[in-house]
């Protein structure tokens, strides 16, 4: 059970960690000022919610485990977030795009999970999902703009939306871990909202005059440990210090 | 205006200035003060957002989820310093846009220090301690400069700046307390950064062309030497805590000035430096001309779809 119930954690709290690094690599590059700081800020609530969960990971742990631990010290294949986190920057259109396709996955999970039977992970959806609210309403906005903003800008939002609208279905693949967990009172069953995603994602693009793509062809393997050739260079960077200084503190 | 007339607005103005009044921006000034402000506001907003890419190089690296956050957030802080900064100048009536040109163009400067590159996870708390330590004595002098929206944009930000000043020697403390290559990162690191801080507080006094004008007007309460002076007998001390050595033969304690003695500044680097050939000087320009060039198609689209907005909340009105 505990095994699992770690599984089950870490297949929430490494999206949020992986896609927070992705934002941190935007730091002090974005369009504008306030645009840079927004995304700022939404690293900083994921990487925030990242340590709440690994806290509790390590807490379940024993051994002396740490968050640091968890973030830092995994091979590639122990890390199971999904691959829509992982995709890279490109131009800002996919920042906003992966961004708008997860928050809006994040935010019916938190809103589910804050009935979950385990005290701890309904606290920090508790919390999690005020943040989260606010990164759906930034996203969601981005996309109007840029879907109803100048040619230029629908082109390239439509073509961000089309390329990662492949990596959405694996947000609604159960592993074992989730069923388990489900069974128990303390995971989500995703499936239950898979409908009201895709009903929202699609409101939000025709508002935003764009076309909600109609591809059937799916990517998976983040959530079984294979990722895009893309991980290892984000690891590399995340592990840098760890893995060059080991058993140090910082 | 006559000439009359303008001298006597003048005369009211330095009046007011030697009463310590603020000046508010729709308050007459005279030309030249508005100039110089404008030239020291926004140079001091371009070097906050140069001054995010140093340190914003090494949020993907940084060694623990705790320095990750705080770091981003420091760096988030700095960002907001630049708004507020741009948005103090923008009384004096210059656009955001305009002085974006400037630095893109190289009219305007930053803070040299900021052309220097930050190698090792150390440099996060050198750059905090040392740097930001130099920031704040020059921008505790200007909290109660004459210019309104300066002064208390630097109330806020002197709160904020020493707040990263601590948060810097406390990576480095870390450090000192670690291992032997911790330490040597930490030192190596203070060798690096020592000299350029210092350099931070501008040419020796004697060449320094804008003090006395700006002293007149209170923009100025100290000269360049009298703060780098204070700064260096501040640090020293510091050093000392941490255990690491000022790499500075020179430095010595004089008992009878009851401040420190250093050694000579290499002013022939000072200059290529401010002159645009340091070490980072073509990184940071690529960086920052890149970021504005790539998001023009970003902002376009956010200016068309607010017009698009405010039309159709027209028609319905209408």
């Amino acid at each position: 059970m505990r095994d699992n119930l770690i599984k089950y954690i870490l297949g929430i709290a490494d999206n949020s960690l992986i896609l927070g690094q992705r934002l941190g690599e935007l730091c002090g590059h974005g369009p504008n000022l306030e645009t840079d700081i927004a995304l700022t800020n939404i690293s900083l609530d994921l990487l925030g919610q990242t340590r709440n969960y690994y806290q509790y990971i390590a807490r379940l742990s024993g051994n002396n485990k740490t968050e640091d631990d968890i973030a830092f010290m995994r091979s590639e294949r122990e890390y199971i977030n999904v691959l829509l986190v992982e995709q890279p920057n490109d131009h800002f259109g996919y920042v906003i795009a992966r961004q708008f396709y997860y928050d809006v996955f994040h935010y019916l999970l938190m809103q589910n999970l804050q009935n979950s039977s385990d005290e701890t992970l309904a606290a920090i959806a508790k919390k999690g999902i005020k943040e989260v609210s606010y990164h759906l309403r930034f996203s969601s906005d981005w996309i109007k703009r840029l879907g109803d903003g100048t040619k230029e800008s629908h082109q390239k939002i439509q073509e961000a939306i089309d390329d990662r609208w492949v990596y959405t279905n694996e947000l609604f693949m159960k592993t074992e871990a989730d069923e388990l967990l489900i069974n128990e009172g303390v995971g989500v069953n995703v499936l239950d909202f898979k409908e009201a995603y895709y009903q929202k994602v699609s409101q939000v693009l025709e508002e935003a005059t764009l076309t909600v793509p109609d591809e059937k062809y799916y990517q998976k393997g983040g959530k079984e440990g294979i990722h895009s050739e893309h991980m290892g260079y984000i690891l590399a960077e995340l592990q840098y210090m760890q893995k060059s200084y080991p058993n140090l503190k910082w | 205006m006559s000439n009359k007339e303008i001298k006597n607005l003048e005369e009211i103005f330095n009046q007011r200035i030697a009463r310590d009044e603020k000046i508010e921006p729709k308050d007459w000034m005279p030309e030249k003060y508005r100039k110089t402000h404008i030239r020291q506001i926004s140079q001091h907003a371009h070097s906050e957002i140069v001054g995010m890419l140093p340190e914003g190089n090494w949020i993907t690296r940084a060694p623990s989820l705790r320095r990750k956050v705080a770091l981003l957030a420091k760096v988030q802080d700095e960002g907001g310093h630049g708004l507020y900064l741009y948005s103090a100048a923008e009384t004096l009536g210059i656009s955001r846009e305009e002085m974006y040109e400037q630095l893109h163009t190289g009219k305007a400067k930053y803070s040299s220090i900021f052309n220097y590159p930050a190698v090792t996870w150390a440099d996060m708390g050198a750059i905090g301690w040392l740097v930001d330590g130099a920031a704040i004595i020059n921008q505790v002098a200007l909290t109660t400069t004459s210019f309104g929206p300066y002064a208390r944009a630097m109330v806020r930000i002197c709160k904020e700046e020493s707040f990263h000043q601590r948060q810097g020697f406390e990576i480095l403390l870390s450090l000192c307390k670690g291992s032997e290559e911790q330490k040597a990162m930490a030192q190596d690191s203070l060798n690096r950064w020592w000299w350029p801080s210092l350099m931070m507080f501008g040419p020796k006094d004697e060449e320094s062309p804008n003090t006395e004008q700006s002293m007149k007007w209170k923009l100025k309460r100290k000269s360049n030497d009298e703060l780098r002076q204070q700064f260096v007998n501040q640090t020293v001390p510091q050093a000392k805590i941490l255990g690491i050595s000022i790499p500075d033969p020179d430095l010595k304690w004089n008992e009878e000035k009851q401040s420190y003695d250093f050694g000579k500044i290499d002013w022939d680097e000072f200059w290529q430096v401010v002159k645009g050939h340091g070490p980072c000087n073509k990184e940071r320009m690529t960086a920052r001309v890149g970021a504005w060039n790539q998001g023009t198609w970003v902002r376009d689209a956010a200016v068309a779809y607010a017009e698009k907005q405010a039309n159709k909340n027209l028609n319905k009105a209408v």
